[in-house]
């Protein structure tokens, strides 16, 4: 923080209230969706009828809650398996590219480490559109050659995890392997010293060291599965993960019962949000 | 370590997940789309190989300046996003400390935690016709009938400056957090003014977290489907509406995968210029 530095006093409030603006900026779409998710009135703005839970656990039409709304719920399952999934696929990757990265020196090391940051700059549809055209093109392909049908490949839940995997991979790299940069070789070496084997010494000494970071990258992974759109929006089938029953029912024009599921959702991401930092700090 | 053949082993193990991810999930892929994009239909389940649908690109207006467009609003977004969050990442890093400055930086991470959709969503609700906006003004007598201030450009460049504030002001507070204080110090000390000591000492420290800002902004913008589509309306006129648009309702897929070759050339070139300008490597971008 800089202090011996003289500022006039009309500059330095200009710049606070700019500060403040800015996080009002910030603010203000999140408020005012939770603050109409109490509005008594089917329509998601003004004018303000009064307070209401209707939206919640309302069960008469057109007052359906949150609670009640099947279609609602179900695509929240959806979503939580999916997201079930791609955390599981995507820490585990992530831990075996971490190990490689950090641990072992190999030809075409910095290629493939370019190659491992690449999904990150592909546009999130663009990765979408490409793996719904490869897994097109094999399906078609092995349903010629075997006369038998490849659902899987067909867009679905299962390319919807993978779309999602193919990019959080690289997220669940880089917050493993900055955790497994910090561990002190020579307990892993004392551990060998004193007669361990080395998968043993792995088990026992580093990836205890490493189960914050993995969790952590669970959390993000799980957070961005949910959150997903571009992706998503290009591999789904009939069954639609959570984001992409809302976007239909924010384009047909919706009752609050929407702003009552951001609502929702705005707290469970700042929830977890929150534990992944905490898993990060114990990692420092 | 000597090379053993055990950890021969542990290494092929552990390279066939990273090759079979990177294989299967990202370069067969883009190589397919490619192929694709190269196959012209000339009949039912008869097709040439040729630029055909590149050559429609070219030749159809339309497409074309959606392109245009879409690359010249993400310029402008990043630069807004730029100009509005520098001054912010600068108050975090240097004029706060202590519990302020966690409390304030979770207060910028915290929206971005939360669904896309559901900011814009925020969005749709503040910006319609019978949106707060609109009601404030009538209610503060600045319009007398409603205003829509929905599906229009402004409305998109709210929503993409709002969308990728973020990932400008994390690497901005990064960079700026490791400049000593003393230095600037150091430049009131010697006469200099606030506006030098910006352009001399301050920006070119924070210039690797600008560039990598910038990057990812313009590529977040360019790729977005979402707020074009809900806050620009149906003639928002986004590259990735049209490319959803031509998978989606038109069936084309042809054409559609040469449209994502050309937005991944265009994405990808603006990054290889931006770390070429700025010497730095895409590592070291990436990891800020």
């Amino acid at each position: 923080m800089i202090t011996g530095i003289p500022q006039s006093g009309g500059f330095r409030w200009t710049y606070r209230a700019y500060v403040t603006l800015f996080f009002i900026y910030l603010a203000l779409p999140l408020v005012t969706v939770c603050v109409f998710a109490f509005n008594d009135s089917v329509f998601p703005s003004l004018p303000w009828e009064g307070f209401t839970w209707a939206w919640f656990f309302g069960t008469d039409a057109p007052y359906i809650g949150v609670f009640h709304e099947r279609g609602i719920l179900r695509s929240v399952v959806t979503s939580g398996i999916v997201a079930f999934w791609v955390a599981l696929l995507s820490v585990f990757v992530g831990t075996c590219n971490a190990f490689l990265f950090v641990r072992h020196d190999f030809r075409g090391k910095g290629f493939l480490y370019i190659l491992m940051l690449l999904p990150l700059i592909i546009p999130g549809i663009i990765l979408g559109i490409s793996i719904l055209v490869f897994s097109s093109s094999v399906a078609n392909y092995l349903e010629d050659a075997t006369g038998l049908w490849f659902d899987g490949l067909r867009p679905g839940l299962i390319l919807v995890v993978l779309g999602q995997f193919s990019f959080i991979t690289t997220f669940a790299t880089l917050v493993i392997s900055a955790r497994l940069q910090k561990i002190d070789p020579s307990l892993e070496e004392a551990a060998l010293n004193l007669g361990a084997t080395r998968w043993g010494a792995v088990r026992a000494v580093t990836l205890p060291f490493l189960y914050p970071a993995m969790a952590a990258a669970g959390v993000v992974a799980v957070l961005m599965s949910f959150e997903n759109f571009n992706t998503t929006l290009m591999l789904v089938g009939s069954d639609a993960p959570l984001t992409i029953t809302m976007f239909d029912r924010l384009k047909l024009g919706s009752t609050p019962v929407l702003n009552a599921v951001s609502l929702l959702l705005i707290v469970a991401s700042a929830i977890l949000g929150l534990a992944s930092l905490l898993l990060q700090k114990r990692t420092e | 370590m000597p090379v053993t053949d055990r950890s021969r082993l542990t290494f092929y193990l552990l390279l066939a997940p990273l090759l079979l991810w990177l294989v299967t999930l990202i370069i067969l892929p883009h190589v397919g789309m490619f192929l694709v994009s190269l196959r012209e239909k000339v009949g039912v389940r008869e097709y040439e190989t040729g630029f055909a649908n590149y050559a429609v690109f070219f030749n159809e207006p339309l497409y074309w300046n959606t392109f245009a467009r879409t690359a010249y609003m993400s310029i402008a977004a990043t630069v807004l996003t730029l100009l509005i969050g520098f001054p912010i990442a600068y108050y975090i890093a240097k004029l706060t400390r202590g519990r302020t400055k966690t409390t304030l930086f979770l207060m910028c991470l915290i929206p971005f935690w939360v669904s896309e959709l559901v900011r814009t969503f925020g969005w749709m609700i503040l910006l319609r016709e019978t949106g707060v906006f609109s009601n404030v003004l009538q209610w503060a007598g600045l319009a007398d009938a409603p205003v829509e201030m929905l599906y229009n450009d402004a409305a998109i460049m709210v929503g993409l400056v709002y969308t990728s504030m973020l990932f400008m002001v994390v690497p901005l507070v990064t960079t700026l957090d490791s400049l000593d204080d003393s230095l600037i110090e150091a430049g009131y000390d010697l006469g200099a003014s606030g506006f030098a000591i910006l352009r001399e000492i301050v920006i070119p420290h924070a210039m690797p977290g600008i560039v990598s800002g910038c990057i990812v902004v313009f590529m977040l913008s360019l790729g977005n489907y979402l707020t074009p589509i809900l806050l620009g309306g149906k003639d928002s006129l986004w590259f990735t509406g049209l490319i959803y648009s031509q998978f989606i309702t038109r069936f084309n897929w042809e054409l559609g995968s040469a449209f994502g070759f050309l937005l991944l050339g265009l994405s990808s070139t603006i990054v290889f210029i931006g770390l070429k300008l700025s010497r730095q490597s895409l590592g070291r971008t990436m990891a800020q």
